[in-house]
């Protein structure tokens, strides 16, 4: 299941390829973007499907209703910005006009947390997961490298209803080997540990994995849980099970601490299994400009800093 | 007024008063406009899905969706659903919610709509979608004159001239009235005709309470070159002495009194 060598792939190109295959096996699939093409990829699917690829300008909250009013009409729109105007910007338009009416739209949203980098701020969308989550009726899904890229798009086409996909602006290395097969209803046990329970999604999986290893010199035997679908949170067995098992758990993701992946768990562990947790992510700030690794490395993301705020709250506990 | 028109407005009535709450003026301001609209211009089965001509059907979406009262009792009127149903409205488990919702399965109800700004851009993406598996139906959109503050309707508008959606077809009910008063003391669109036309529409203004002025506007929208948008002047209220040109009757449910009086007047 796990990639044995190194390769680094751009989740990007993960989803503009897809979309280019899926195009061509369903004729109900359109493409909107919001003057991001190039970078979001859609541009790969209007290359391919010139008449089924709508570009809505500079204006996205116009963008969301055009894909709820395709919806309506049996297409199956893929509609892709950046995190922070796919989600905060349309936040109204999401709830009342795609999700209220439980439409087949799918929003795939690039440029999700700190590692948009450079831009600062006012493009690093650390709330995106929380505003999405807390929507009836939207599926949430933070894949974790290229190949889950493409199997989640690819499952996103194929289930009725909302779909919030958020995509990393950094090329990642990838986890998976070409054997891994996406369950939207399990967790993923990347590492199995009996110490602490570590779970994570999205772009932090890596980073995390090496973080187990790095505790595992320390002595700390680390579970390593990757939970794709943060909605419907249909892994909370296999959450349980390993808080069960271990006693503790982190979550880690590249997202505000509140409402996002952390959250999720402590819903399900407060009320079936109360367990202490710590959730490590951007701790209720706005980021900030920088270059990608030196943010991660800021807000504790890496795996070394991980390594010491991990093995510094066992040690307290 | 004719009886079709009567009936629509004595319902609005009663289901407003039934409910004790609702918004009788914007609803009132645009009964003719609906009448029209679903008994001479669009082709809409009442058997709805079960139709087997339902795609074929011209698409209808109320933007200004709190005018829910008035889309209600036309669609029951014309045998969408029962007219016993009408009195439900706005109650704990009824189809007809406050703004027209697709969540029930409500005859004749094409999208959601209620929070205000949105219908024009689902129309868009309606119309693209008909042009994109050449389907010959139109769209038509109801909009509320204040509903234009909203940024993201002019956002459509471009959309909809830049796209060339020629069967798209949008009518303003401009009641020239919102909540907190006069839309032109509020946030004045002016000049509105121009600037739609800037927008790339074809505009006309018409009287929004004359059956005839109305009819001939939509023929000729109808084959129109371009999206086109009809300014419908009307009087929020209309018929009911009391509540025309009376911003407090925007959002607020005549009394037992009040309904009879205003019951009275319509059936004068």
């Amino acid at each position: 299941m796990l990639k044995k060598t190194i390769e680094i792939k751009s989740p990007r190109n993960a989803y503009g390829e897809t979309l280019v295959e899926l195009g061509a096996l369903n004729k109900n699939i359109v493409v909107l973007d919001a003057d991001l093409s190039c970078s979001t990829q859609t541009c790969k699917f209007q290359k391919a499907y010139p008449e089924r690829f709508f570009n809505s300008g500079i204006a996205e909250q116009d963008m969301m209703c055009t894909a709820a009013g395709l919806a309506t009409e049996g297409k199956i729109p893929f509609v892709s910005t950046f995190a922070m105007f796919a989600t905060a910007r349309c936040l109204d338009q999401i709830r009342n006009s795609i999700c209220y009416p439980k439409l087949n739209v799918k929003i795939v949203a690039t440029h999700g947390g700190v590692t948009v980098g450079e831009d600062g701020a006012s493009h690093q969308a650390l709330e995106d997961i929380s505003y999405m989550r807390s929507i009836p009726d939207i599926c949430v899904i933070v894949p974790a490298d290229y190949n889950e890229v493409k199997q989640v798009v690819k499952y996103a086409s194929e289930i009725y209803g909302p779909v919030y996909i958020r995509i990393a602006r950094t090329n990642l290395r990838s986890v998976f080997d070409d054997d891994y097969k996406f369950n939207p209803e399990r967790a993923v046990k990347v590492c199995a540990g009996s110490d602490v329970t570590i779970i994570t999604n999205g772009e932090t999986l890596y980073d995390v994995i090496s973080c187990a290893q790095m505790l595992k010199d320390r002595g700390i035997s680390a579970e390593v849980l990757h939970v794709p679908v943060v909605k419907p949170f249909l892994a909370a067995s296999d959450v349980i099970e390993s808080a069960k098992k271990t006693g503790v758990v982190i979550t880690v993701e590249n997202h505000s601490i509140i409402g996002g992946l952390g959250s999720a768990v402590c819903e399900v562990l407060s009320q079936n299994l109360p367990t202490r947790v710590l959730r490590i992510g951007t701790p209720d700030c706005f980021g900030q400009s920088g270059e990608q690794r030196s943010l991660l490395e800021f807000y504790g993301l890496t795996d070394s800093k991980l390594c010491e705020t991990i093995s510094r709250y066992l040690d307290k506990k | 007024m004719s009886s079709f028109n009567k009936t629509a407005r004595q319902n609005i009535l009663k289901m407003i008063h039934s409910a004790k709450s609702g918004h009788p003026g914007g609803s009132l301001s645009c009964v003719e406009i609906l009448s029209v609209l679903y008994n001479k211009i669009m082709y809409v089965p009442c058997e709805w899905k079960k139709s087997p001509d339902f795609e074929k059907r011209d698409r209808f979406i109320l933007s200004k969706g709190h005018a829910s009262a008035a889309l209600y009792s036309v669609l029951a009127q014309k045998g969408f659903f029962p007219l016993d149903e009408l009195l439900t409205f706005r109650k704990l488990g009824s189809r007809l919610q406050g703004h027209p919702s697709t969540r029930y399965g409500l005859e004749g109800i094409e999208v959601s709509t209620g929070s205000l700004g949105q219908g024009l851009s689902i129309a868009v993406g309606v119309a693209l979608s008909l042009k994109l598996n050449n389907n010959p139906a139109s769209v038509f959109v109801l909009l509320g004159d204040g509903e234009l503050q909203e940024g993201s309707v002019w956002e459509a508008l471009m959309s909809a001239s830049h796209k060339k959606l020629d069967n798209l077809i949008i009518v303003i009910d401009k009641n020239r009235l919102q909540i907190d008063g006069d839309t032109d003391e509020v946030k004045s669109l002016e000049p509105l005709d121009k600037k739609l036309e800037a927008f790339g529409w074809n505009v006309k203004s018409v009287d929004g309470h004359c059956e005839t002025e109305l009819e001939s506007v939509f023929k000729l929208a109808k084959d129109s070159n371009k999206p086109f948008a009809i300014i419908a002047n009307t009087t929020k209220g209309t018929g009911i002495s009391f509540m025309e040109n009376n911003a407090g009757w925007h959002g607020k449910a005549p009394n037992d009194d009040e309904l009879k009086r205003a019951l009275e007047e319509v059936n004068a």
